[in-house]
């Protein structure tokens, strides 16, 4: 909402500055976002009249003007514009004046003296225009200073309303509040019935009551639709930034700001029969202004006539017709002042892609009991700018379904808990009484009649709202709160996502934050799915679906980086996958499960002196997802996942349940996604349910024993392609209770041994709680895992 | 006599020029070795009167320990240099850099949202969670906004396809619901129920694209509900919240009437530094405002009794603030020269 201070001063007059007042509004909930003062500093501009205009002796383009500024004496001045005529009143800078980027001085232009400059708008700064002088009103007075004429010491407030604020929609509405906050009084521009001159009018019916509690309409004929609008008229709208485009819809432009009514005005000629405010009939269509052609809702409200037994004019409370309104030939008007539910209205532009200054103002809510004024301020504009004569005002009001306004009841003490601050019954008394609004008060409480303008009194607390934004937030103060001093739980069998986030940045991964809302080509590519949840708006294709996983995300990172040169990335992100998923409940139908994912792809290392380079593989990756879940056992089985490639992928299980996946990305995606840089460094990634890491068992003791331990080391041959897990879990699952741990140290195939063979080379520690062990003991194990070993996996011990 | 102290004068002189251990060994059999000067005097003994024997030999003997001091001494020493030889041939250069892995880090803005985590955790605010699609309930009705209420287009939403009534949520708030409803699930029973104080970090959307807007981007939402909690609390919360945060006790920091249909009464906080690029001038930062009761009756709670606070910031822009990031792309960018910055 933007406005001119002066025109607010002309309704309310505060001995406040400008930046004062701002302040004050601003403290008061009314926000301002901006403050632009109309015209540049200057001095020593005024009003002048052009006496005489001859041909410049020595240029074509220049004349030369005999000017009356008012000084006694006519000045000569040298002017270039096009529009210089005999009689015109135009602003002239004066020798000596101060014009924003030059000051006038006594010159010769192409040898005729010049004593001044007659000004454009735009050697003013206030507009942009340099079409030629400013042609200033023909009543002017010669010799004002142009401030004072075009009011140009005046700012431009722009205000960020909050949705609840419709009533600060209107230069009274802001008025009214300015009065409450500062306590200055308020003149608002009286409003008198206007007589009617004729009886010409139009019934009106209201079928559609809910939409429509009240509307007035009246005619006002015989009108001169060309007269041109005032200039402070103009002023004050284009200092809204609303163009004047002709009288009659200045008026009513003019109202809507001045009082906050959106008013309509229909060409009367075109009308036939009664008004009629009621549903859409089936099919019905209707041309709006904005050249749109609609088929209302169902629920929508029409204005309507009866031509051909029913005519949609108009949309109600959102946009006049196209073949109802006026235009510069129109002499009758119809004059529509009506009052539309913010509930009936609400939503209904958006739906139809547009906002009007009408339906932004009926969804947040117009004073209902305002329709009546705003037709006799608007019809007392309309006679003093275009003449005419008007009808009488037909007033049609559903009382049942106008807005009500409940009583509501405010208790002293609880403002007081609810702010914290002991107000006396008399102060909250001062403070309401500032507002205007009708209240009772019994000893400590107070019952408050809100006023139509107001749609954000429903409760107590909107009333403790009221008092605390008059008393001034400022004035509350601001203490620590007090309380028990109970600590929080810390349960130590859970870690944090946070934990786990500084335990890979420990492991030199980067943490990153990607979008949620993938390119679908993503969702099937790495994870194959083809049905991924979508967004009915998405802003760009390629952010169409949600995620499922993160490995897309990973794999846009590092081709991101790649492009920037860096060679080595190792990023993780902890974030949500989603899907569709008919047993998920918090929100019926989608799983959301939060996972931790990781990718690096190029030097194993940074780049470092004496250190041969080596790219990261599989097993750097499995060591940071082993090192995440610290002493627990995983295990590793073969995996067929679209991302990853078929021979290097692994679903992860813990305790048997599949928690998440390793693997190498699938070479077949290297090209597809910009990876082609990395030469045959293959990207790793992983994905792991993040809830699977948030537990962690409390350690357990074990008697750490004072005798020295056995350590034996066992080569087995194995066949070529026999995995390390199964026979690992074999062996320790034989092994009796001194064996402490057993851990392969060395895998060999090569020169040696045969072609379809491999060597696994086991390291052994045994020891005994009781004593030290015999080596006849520590042999008979040894002896036990190579039968074990022989029997299910025909392993040979290695000679 | 005078012949035993020229003699110890002459072996520690000849010691202290020897800088060779085998030398030194050299030099000391000259004096103690088997013919060795000092020998040859004990030899010279047997043929001395009985009563000048005891007293020359008392000398020699001192004279033989003198002789063995200074030569211990002098053996020490060249063993010291030697090792010091051989270390200084041994040193490194210390200033090449170090070897290993590298470490990396968290993102600026969960860096902040830790920060703002640990600081209400020492005041007692437990960290809770809730989903990102969400049920337009939660999201909208239940705090406050039906269906066409004017503030909905305060949120541009992004809706899911084929799911009515389904939605990415706009903020954090829907986890004040959730909350309560579980919160009053599990204590509902008692006579005084516990506080609720937690806050609620986590990704939000809303469909918007600038340098200052992302479709995605995080938010945290606070929460404390109790039988004594007032305005002034928020105020004092808030505001204390903030000096720490930005470590600075002289930050201005001011509440300006608002509104949010899910408080009332409801403000804005601003924040105005009082150095740096940004002096003096009021920063918007917060959301805030007393629970409106219809959201405490939709989380199950009785708003006669108990009362509470809400507060809704963005973590991107203190982020922003806090270490001089002018521009909020870089944050979904995932450029590693960027985030490694705040390593």
């Amino acid at each position: 909402m933007q406005f001119s201070e002066h025109w607010l001063r002309t309704l309310v007059n505060p001995p406040l500055s400008s930046q004062e007042l701002a302040h004050l509004l601003t403290m008061a909930g009314l926000e301002v976002e901006e403050m632009q003062p109309v015209a540049p500093a200057f001095g020593g501009v005024v009003v002048a009249q052009v006496l005489s205009v001859d041909k410049h002796p020595d240029a074509d383009k220049l004349k030369l003007c005999r000017v009356d500024a008012g000084l006694g004496e006519p000045l000569q001045i040298v002017c270039g514009a096009p529009n210089v005529a005999v009689g015109m009143k135009v602003p002239c800078a004066l020798v000596g004046a101060a014009l924003p980027g030059i000051t006038i001085k006594k010159a010769k232009v192409r040898g005729v003296e010049s004593f001044g400059m007659l000004c454009s708008a735009r050697e003013l700064g206030i507009s942009e225009d340099h079409g030629g002088l400013l042609a200033l009103a023909q009543d002017a007075l010669v010799g004002q200073d142009i401030r004072q004429h075009l009011l140009l010491d005046d700012t431009l407030f722009t205000l960020k309303l909050t949705p609840n604020r419709a009533d600060c929609l209107s230069l009274q509405g802001i008025a009214r509040e300015v009065a409450a906050l500062s306590g200055a009084p308020l003149t608002l521009p009286g409003i008198e019935p206007v007589a009617a001159m004729h009886d010409r009018q139009r019934p009106i019916l209201l079928d559609a009551p809910k939409v429509c509690p009240r509307y007035c309409g009246r005619i006002v004929s015989g009108v001169n639709a060309r007269a041109a609008s005032p200039d402070w008229m103009k002023q004050r709208l284009e200092r809204r930034g609303i163009r004047a485009i002709s009288a009659l819809v200045d008026v009513t432009n003019y109202v809507m700001l001045e009082l906050g009514q959106p008013l309509h005005a229909f060409d009367n000629a075109k009308l036939e029969g009664s008004i009629h405010v009621r549903y859409p009939l089936a099919g019905e269509q209707l041309l709006l202004l904005n050249e749109q052609t609609i088929t209302p809702a169902a629920d929508a409200a029409l204005i309507a006539d009866e031509h051909q037994g029913a005519r949609a004019l108009a949309l109600a409370g959102i946009m006049g017709g196209e073949d109802s309104g006026i235009s510069d030939a129109t002499t009758d008007l119809f004059l529509e002042s009506a009052f539309f539910s913010p509930a009936a209205i609400a939503g209904k532009a958006r739906a139809l892609g547009f906002s009007s200054d009408a339906s932004y103002r009926y969804e947040r809510g117009v004073d209902f009991r305002l329709q009546r004024a705003a037709i006799e301020r608007a019809t007392q504009l309309i006679l003093d700018i275009c003449g005419g004569s008007p009808g009488r005002v037909v007033e049609a009001v559903s009382p049942a379904h106008l807005p009500q306004r409940p009583p509501v009841k405010l208790r002293s003490a609880r403002a007081a808990k609810v702010l914290g601050i002991q107000l006396s019954v008399a102060q909250i008394e001062k403070l309401l009484q500032g507002l205007g609004f009708p209240l009772t008060r019994t000893t400590d409480d107070f019952v408050i009649t809100p006023p139509s303008y107001r749609y954000d009194i429903e409760i107590e607390e909107d009333l403790i709202e009221e008092i605390a934004r008059l008393h001034g937030y400022d004035n509350i103060p601001a203490p620590l709160p007090s309380g028990s001093l109970a600590m929080l739980p810390l349960p130590e069998e859970q870690r944090g996502a946070m934990q786990l986030r500084h335990q890979l940045a420990e492991r030199d991964f980067q943490e990153v934050v990607n979008y949620s809302f993938v390119d679908a080509a993503w969702e099937a590519d790495f994870y194959g799915n083809t049905a991924p949840i979508a967004l009915a708006n998405p802003i760009a294709s390629q952010m169409g679906v949600m995620r499922s996983g993160m490995i897309g995300g990973l794999v846009g990172t590092l081709a991101y980086n790649l492009k920037r040169r860096t060679k080595r990335v190792r990023v993780f992100e902890i974030g949500r996958g989603f899907l569709h998923d008919p047993a998920a409940v918090a929100v019926a139908g989608f799983h959301q499960p939060l996972r931790i994912a990781a990718l690096c792809a190029g030097p194993a290392d940074p780049e470092q002196w004496c250190a041969a380079t080596r790219n990261v593989d599989f097993f750097d990756l499995k060591a940071d997802v082993e090192s995440l879940f610290s002493q627990r056992q995983l295990s590793f089985v073969k995996l067929a996942h679209p991302a990853l490639h078929p021979g290097r992928a692994a679903t992860i299980l813990l305790d048997g349940d599949a928690i998440g996946m390793i693997g190498e990305l699938h070479p077949q995606w290297v090209q597809k996604y910009e990876l082609a840089s990395l030469g045959n460094a293959a990207p790793i990634v992983f994905e792991i349910e993040l809830a699977a890491l948030t537990h962690q068992p409390l350690p357990r003791y074990r008697e750490v024993s004072r005798f020295p331990s056995v350590e034996r080391d066992l080569a087995l041959l194995v066949a070529h392609d026999q995995p390390l897990q199964p026979l690992l879990d074999a062996l320790r699952a034989a092994a009796p209770a001194i064996v402490r741990d057993i851990q392969l140290f060395d895998l060999y195939h090569g020169k040696g041994i045969d072609d379809k063979q491999k060597s696994l080379a086991f390291h052994i520690v045994m020891q005994d709680t009781e004593k030290t062990l015999a080596d006849s003991e520590a042999d008979a194990v040894i002896n036990r895992l190579i039968e074990i070993a022989a029997d299910k996996f025909s392993a040979v011990l290695r000679s | 006599m005078q012949h035993i102290e020229q003699l110890i004068s002459a072996a520690t002189t000849e010691f202290a020029g020897v800088n060779d251990a085998a030398q030194l060994e050299q030099a000391k059999a000259r004096y103690l070795g088997k013919s060795g000067s000092l020998t040859e005097l004990l030899k010279g003994l047997g043929k001395m009167p009985a009563e000048e024997r005891r007293s020359a030999g008392a000398a020699i003997n001192r004279a033989k320990d003198q002789i063995e001091a200074s030569l211990n001494t002098r053996r020490e020493a060249i063993k010291r240099a030697a090792l010091e030889a051989q270390l200084d041939a041994s040193a490194l250069d210390i200033t090449l850099p170090g070897r290993g892995r590298g470490r990396g880090g968290l993102h600026p803005a969960i860096r902040t949202l830790e920060r703002i985590q640990e600081l209400f955790r020492s005041i007692g605010f437990e960290v809770a969670d809730g989903p990102e699609i969400e049920e337009d309930w939660y999201n909208f009705t239940a705090l406050n906004t039906p269906e066409n209420h004017p503030a909905r287009s305060m949120h541009d939403t992004f809706y899911l396809e084929d799911a009515p009534g389904v939605l990415l949520r706009t903020h954090t708030s829907p986890v004040q619901i959730r909350y309560m409803k579980a919160h009053v699930a599990r204590y509902g029973h008692l006579e005084h129920m516990p506080e609720i104080r937690i806050i609620a970090p986590g990704r939000v959307y809303r469909v918007d694209s600038d340098a200052t807007h992302s479709p995605m981007f995080h938010q945290v939402e606070g929460l404390w509900v109790g039988e004594n909690v007032c305005f002034a609390d928020l105020k004092g919360v808030a505001a204390d919240f903030l000096r720490r945060f930005f470590e600075s006790d002289d930050l201005k920091v001011r509440f300006r009437p608002s509104f949010f249909p899910f408080t009332e009464p409801s403000a804005e906080i601003d924040v105005a530094f009082m150095s740096g690029t940004m002096e003096g001038r009021w920063l918007e930062i917060a959301g805030c405002g007393m629970v409106h009761p219809n959201v405490l009756r939709n989380g199950g709670i009785d708003p006669e009794r108990y009362t509470g606070f809400a507060f809704g910031m963005g973590p991107d822009r203190l982020t922003m603030l806090r270490y001089g990031i002018d521009d909020l792309r870089l944050f979904y960018d995932g450029d590693l020269r960027f985030l490694a910055q705040f390593n």
